[in-house]
């Protein structure tokens, strides 16, 4: 047979990301996700200055939108795409509708792309939208103790501090810096701040997860346009050039369990595609759902070799104004998880840091942002992987 | 070493009983053959029959390549546990009740790696084999056991959710009259049943084995008509209340089919027994017993029937018994959805012809009283849903799921 080699990527030339919005989240809300997605284009729309009809794009990520997907959302906010995506990816969704969205753009099937994701949370929403999660979960991973993400990231963790020599504390540094991160975001569900102590000493919830390696579910959304370089300008909007992404679905399925994301398969053409390397960046945000996922990118994104998570992480302090700023807003672990919006919460963030315009501590001289974004625990691991770098466009 | 589960002191009327909350029962169409392998005991995984890989969860095609012929085989139950962890909190009313809960990830031996519940004696990472049991929700779920036999290996609490075991469970047999009753209680009481209770029809007329029966401590007789509605009731009344698991060993034999076999009695006289019997042992214990499965140490766990394996297809020669069977089986299969809403295992215990006085015209190999006895302690303490007992009821049963239609021809003939 034929060996086919990939297509080379084309280069992203024409992509503005701008209007980054975050509607602040709350634990628990009776509104449904239909409210809070348009409340987050209503943002939108505002803020760039544009009426929803010059919205000819529009892609949605939402886990609790059912029975409805992105073509009854068209009806039911009264617009009108000519070109529309629904990405079921949870916390890859950002990444992936930002490339989805650039290239539509760029090829002119789009000229106004919004891009959102959010969801709901009702009291016991949680419950239910994981017995319906996927079907492997459904047969072979809910009726075996019922830990949710929270059991099978257990799993990861200890495999992996069993591998590498990570210890709890490690762990700690992430959590306790992204809370400081948080402190100076006002958004953030969590206000109050986190000592070493707190975290070492909080409750178990599935050994060795504990109370603060996990994300605390909340309703909320999150929004950003993509569009061309000269709209942006047009519309005086701060905004970042689009440098480059990668995405990555069911990567080294031979591994027994989880020990890398799909990132270390693509992590060279993502720099090489932005002309940059690891130091070239000025800040990242990672998809944290767990402390250990975020030592994970630290290794497949090219900060430092497998298994040097935890020496990388003793030896950087991931606060905004730390040698290495890292969800610089507090993550999901500090700022709260808004379902698909967990998917966003990075990526708008990144912007805002990049255009200068963030609502959290501002990095000094942010210019590039790395983002990452994982998602969808299918069964004993997450299977979507994706990330983007970002550049802040002088005004 | 799991410490061994002690006798639980009386129970405190006072206090309410835990509601039989089931873990998750939703499946899909495919894994439910995980269930049917799990049911008579077996751990099957899918093999594709194009490139002969092994997979879980279970598919509709081939990961390796993509072929949709794909088939359920006894699997290798080794494996090397990687990972471990213990659930301390859920949002899941059933684990939630049970917490802490230990969970593994272990890579099979053949190839996949597999979410299992994890035997409290196994050391991670280590050696673990594998079983398939059936859950409290009917539906099987895959475990860790330590690869060697470790002591009180059966008190673990999460093996323990997956069997009904008798220890320190009160039983109650129905027919202690016959020699299969009677050995039952024997086997019963040597696995640490607390108390087994003994239904003794006409207890008035002396039997065969009855100083041996009574002269057990743990083993209290009753008055007891199967075949009487009132008095299957008032014994549910007397100890409906603390019967952790049944066991029903009535069966009523008489040879002839129907047309050499013309009596209208004897066919009413068996389907009583053997059918209505059931019906009214069910009507009178199952709603009390589906309200106790989480009751503790001795909830109660399982309904449990001997019955021909003449059930699955006829044989002409005792024609209106297999009748009897085939109508038993069905309201078997009936009362195991009903009892499911509270986690109580209806089990099938089929046996081939038993040698006695009825059976003296069939042929060899009879299953002795003794073999029975061993076969419901086995199905017990191993959870296993439908078990055959003796070289013709495994034989008929090999044939039946060849092909049903075959196996009627050949009984038959």
């Amino acid at each position: 047979m034929t060996r086919i080699r990939p297509n080379p990527r084309r280069p992203y030339e024409n992509v503005a990301v701008a209007v980054p919005v975050s509607i602040p989240y709350v634990r628990y809300s009776v509104e449904s996700a239909h409210w809070w997605i348009a409340r987050a284009l209503s943002e939108l729309t505002k803020r760039a200055g544009i009426r929803p009809a010059d919205i000819d794009g529009l892609s949605v990520s939402s886990f609790t939108l059912s029975p409805d997907t992105a073509v009854g959302l068209t009806q039911h906010l009264g617009l009108s795409p000519r070109w529309l995506d629904n990405i079921p990816m949870g916390g890859a969704s950002g990444v992936v509708a930002l490339r989805r969205a650039a290239r539509a753009v760029e090829a002119g099937d789009a000229t106004i792309v919004a891009c959102v994701g959010g969801d709901a949370n009702q009291v016991d929403s949680f419950r239910k939208l994981l017995s319906s999660f996927s079907r492997f979960a459904q047969d072979a991973s809910y009726p075996y103790g019922y830990g949710g993400p929270n059991g099978s990231f257990a799993l990861l963790t200890d495999h992996y501090m069993r591998s590498f020599g990570a210890r709890r504390e490690d762990f700690g540094r992430i959590c306790v810096d992204q809370r400081t991160n948080a402190l100076g975001y006002p958004h953030a569900i969590m206000k109050k701040p986190l000592t070493m102590e707190d975290y070492l000493g909080a409750r178990a919830i599935a050994d060795p997860i504990h109370l603060f390696d996990c994300v605390m579910p909340c309703a909320g959304s999150e929004a950003f346009l993509v569009t061309t370089l000269d709209i942006a300008k047009d519309l005086g909007l701060p905004h970042a050039r689009l440098a480059s992404t990668i995405e990555r679905h069911n990567a080294f399925v031979d591994d027994p369990i989880q020990m890398r994301g799909g990132w270390a398969v693509d992590v060279d053409e993502l720099y090489a595609m932005a002309g940059m390397k690891p130091d070239d960046i000025d800040l990242v945000e990672t998809y944290d759902d767990y402390p250990v996922i975020v030592m994970m990118q630290f290794e497949d994104l090219g900060f430092c070799k497998k298994g040097e998570g935890p020496d990388f992480v003793r030896s950087h302090s991931f606060t905004n104004d730390g040698n290495f700023p890292q969800n610089t807003s507090g993550g999901q672990l500090s700022a709260g998880q808004a379902g698909a919006g967990g998917g966003y919460l990075g990526l708008v963030e990144a912007l805002r840091q990049v255009t200068h315009t963030a609502l959290s501590k501002q990095v000094p001289d942010a210019r590039t942002a790395l983002v990452s974004g994982f998602g969808m625990i299918n069964y004993d691991r997450g299977l979507c992987s994706g990330a983007a770098i970002l550049e802040g466009v002088a005004p | 070493m799991t410490d061994p589960i002690v006798r639980p002191p009386k129970k405190d009327p006072q206090k309410v009983t835990r509601p039989p909350e089931l873990p998750p029962l939703q499946r899909s169409r495919a894994a439910l053959a995980m269930s049917a392998a799990a049911s008579r005991g077996a751990f099957e995984l899918q093999c594709c029959k194009a490139c002969g890989a092994w997979m879980y969860p279970a598919r509709d095609a081939c990961p390796e390549c993509l072929s949709v012929d794909l088939a359920w085989k006894p699997a290798p139950d080794g494996g090397e546990v990687i990972a471990e962890t213990t659930i301390r909190t859920t949002v899941d009313l059933y684990f939630r009740q049970r917490t802490p809960w230990r969970v593994a990830m272990v890579k099979l031996d053949c190839g996949p790696s597999v979410v299992c519940h994890l035997h409290g004696d196994v050391e991670v990472p280590g050696r673990v084999r594998m079983t398939a049991q059936l859950d409290k929700g009917g539906n099987a779920v895959i475990m860790a056991l330590p690869a060697k036999r470790t002591p009180n290996m059966a008190d673990d609490p999460e093996l323990r959710e997956l069997t009904a075991s008798p220890k320190h469970r009160r039983v109650l047999v129905t027919d202690g009259r016959s020699a299969v009753g009677q050995a039952v209680v024997e086997a019963l009481v040597n696995a640490g049943a607390a108390l087994v209770f003994v239904g003794i029809a006409e207890p008035w007329k002396p039997y065969p084995g009855e100083d041996r029966l009574k002269a057990h401590e743990n083993v209290q007789t009753f008055a007891f008509d199967l075949t009487d509605t009132t008095s299957v009731q008032d014994l549910a009344g007397e100890i409906g209340g603390k019967t952790d698991i049944l066991i029903n060993t009535a069966d009523h034999v008489r040879p002839g089919g129907i047309l050499s076999a013309p009596g209208m009695i004897t066919a009413k006289d068996s389907f009583d027994v053997n059918v209505f019997g059931l019906q009214r042992l069910a009507q009178a214990f199952g709603p009390g017993m589906v309200g106790r499965g989480a009751d503790g140490t001795n909830s109660a766990a399982a309904f449990l029937d001997v019955l021909p394996v003449y059930a699955l297809a006829n044989t002409p020669d005792f024609g209106i018994h297999s009748a009897t069977a085939a109508a038993r089986l069905s309201m078997l299969q009936c009362l195991r959805s009903e009892m499911r809403a509270g986690g109580v295992r209806v089990m099938s215990v089929f046996t081939g012809p038993i040698e006695d006085d009825w059976r003296q015209p069939v042929p060899p190999p009879k299953v002795a009283p003794g073999q029975i006895a061993k076969a419901v302690i086995a199905a017990l303490e191993g959870g296993i849903e439908d078990s055959f007992v003796g070289d013709v009821a495994k034989d008929v049963a090999t044939r039946f799921r060849q092909d049903a239609k075959v196996l009627e021809r050949e009984l038959g003939a």
